[in-house]
């Protein structure tokens, strides 16, 4: 691991101040994934700022009744909250879907939004990665890519995002809010990943220089009746092959209103919107789940290894809206 | 000017002040097994994934193989060495060792400390993957098997004795006043 110098900073603009001050620095949150990394040699800062005791640690009900979170927020925190389980029953059930109880009370809000693709190729430095670096090549189209993307993919690269939390927010449309040295600033999350195009190396929008500081929820009352479902290849503490984060609000059997987005299927949580819009008015039955799910993946595209995932999604869509159905119904 | 690659610390462990030089990439698991002599805490994949190393920080339990010594200044740290009360066990010690809650005992202190934070998040309230209902008008749900493997499970024990840590864990769950169900399975 390369030398690194190591600061702690207690104010927003300090810390966006010591980061444009070095090309080289990057925050440290809880240093879940960003240490590994660097101990992978994947990430070699020359400074870390530590953020974890920024005044960003809240969880507030917004004046129109959604809810902001603050960048340093722990996954723990945000899973108990009461607000959050009740509002987005969803969100708590991603965040808790990941990782360990160790992990969770490490890693934070921010560093979440920003964590890396677990691709063996990225962390592999013996390998070409176009991610890693640009340019290199995609070992994964041709190799070892049973768990990769299916949706929203190019030929540079086909690593997928690996967050349960992001999944969430992209279905309850979050925002993120972020300072640089000259303003503040938001994403909405659905522009805030972007497309991997020929530049996987680029994965979000945000500003050089910038700090994420919160997510805002607005408010969603179909969010009541969510649930985040992942699948695995074992039982716990594993990432996902596959997930869902779904809201649904049915009235006299017709869908009046739902969110759908998946995860472990594209290089960012992918919003099912063509799912989405076949589903708005039509009747709550599995036919027409099926339809919608259909709808969405007809634009899969599979790899030798990895064609699994679209019967997958497919089935996971079917059973968590059959299950969101009953729910509304009891 | 290149900044400073190493720094003094101060930390504290089980309630006491260690001061150390660290250079900064050195992480607390090894601060501690290095440095401080505090060999209670195991090195297992120095990945986060086995969870061998968990100590708590703050209260809360952390992997201390991903947690940089420099930024744990400030911080309670509690290692397996600070959990017992002098001669007499923690009862989630006592726990393990009534019902055999290891084989080899290389991921025991992780296990432990990783058991008492669990026993605590329960407390809290804190829902788990395996709750069905998270909603907080569902209340807490009762600590079964399934809920202790899943609130476990960044503990890995090569000797795979799960089930006997699924017993210490509900035992002492159950002393400490928590609801425990269905737990022998």
């Amino acid at each position: 691991m390369r030398e690194f110098g190591y600061e702690r900073a207690f104010d927003v603009s300090g810390a966006v101040a010591l980061l444009g001050a070095d090309p080289d620095a990057r925050f440290l949150g809880g240093g879940t994934n960003l240490l590994d990394l660097m101990k992978a040699g994947v990430e070699r800062p020359a400074l870390l700022i530590d953020v974890r005791e920024l005044p960003l640690d809240g969880v507030e009900l917004t004046d129109d009744g959604g809810l902001r979170i603050g960048a340093t927020v722990t996954n723990s925190d945000l899973a108990a909250h009461p607000e959050v389980r009740r509002r987005y029953p969803a969100l708590a059930q991603a965040v808790l879907a990941g990782a360990s109880g160790q992990l969770r009370n490490m890693a934070t809000v921010g560093g979440n939004l920003l964590q890396r693709t677990r691709c063996g190729y990225f962390t592999d430095l013996s390998k070409p990665c176009n991610k890693r670096a640009p340019g290199s090549g995609c070992p994964a189209l041709t190799g070892e890519h049973h768990n990769h993307a299916i949706l929203g993919t190019s030929e540079h690269c086909v690593a997928t995002h690996p967050s349960d939390m992001a999944v969430a927010l992209a279905a309850f449309d979050a925002v993120i809010s972020y300072e640089t040295a000259d303003r503040p600033g938001e994403l909405p999350i659905d522009e805030f990943y972007l497309p991997v195009g020929e530049t996987p190396h680029i994965e979000t929008a945000l500003p050089a220089g910038a700090l994420i500081t919160g997510v805002t929820l607005p408010q969603a009352p179909v969010a009541i009746h969510s649930r985040y479902r992942k699948v695995r290849e074992r039982a716990s503490y594993a990432f996902a092959i596959g997930s869902i984060a779904a809201a649904l609000d049915v009235q006299d059997d017709v869908v009046r209103e739902v969110r759908l987005a998946y995860g472990a299927v594209a290089s960012r949580p992918w919003r099912a919107r063509a799912a989405e819009q076949v589903l708005i008015g039509s009747p709550a039955s599995a036919e027409a789940f099926a339809a919608a799910a259909d709808a969405e993946l007809a634009a899969a595209e599979a790899l030798p290894e990895n064609g699994y995932k679209v019967t997958l999604m497919h089935n996971l869509v079917v059973a968590v809206l059959t299950a969101l159905t009953e729910e509304a119904a009891r | 000017m290149a900044p400073s690659t190493s720094s003094a610390i101060t930390l504290n462990i089980n309630g006491e002040k260690y001061t150390l030089p660290v250079d900064h990439r050195t992480t607390l698991l090894d601060a501690l097994r290095e440095q401080l002599d505090l060999t209670g805490t195991k090195k297992g994949c120095d990945q986060g994934q086995c969870g061998a190393c968990t100590v708590l920080l703050d209260g809360r339990r952390a992997v201390s193989c991903l947690q940089l010594a420099v930024a744990a200044e400030g911080r309670a740290i509690t290692t397996i060495e600070g959990v017992a009360d002098g001669e007499r066990l923690h009862p989630v010690q006592q726990a393990f060792l009534d019902l055999d809650g290891y084989q080899c005992g290389y991921c025991t202190p992780g296990q432990i400390c990783s058991a008492l934070a669990v026993i605590e998040e329960h407390a809290a309230g804190w829902p788990s993957a395996v709750t069905d209902d998270v909603r907080p008008d569902a209340g807490v749900p009762a600590l079964t098997a399934e809920e202790i493997r899943e609130r476990m499970s960044g503990n890995l024990c090569r000797c795979g004795a799960y089930v006997s840590i699924v017993q210490a864990v509900a035992q002492a769950a159950e002393a400490a006043g928590a609801e425990v169900k269905e737990a022998a399975l």
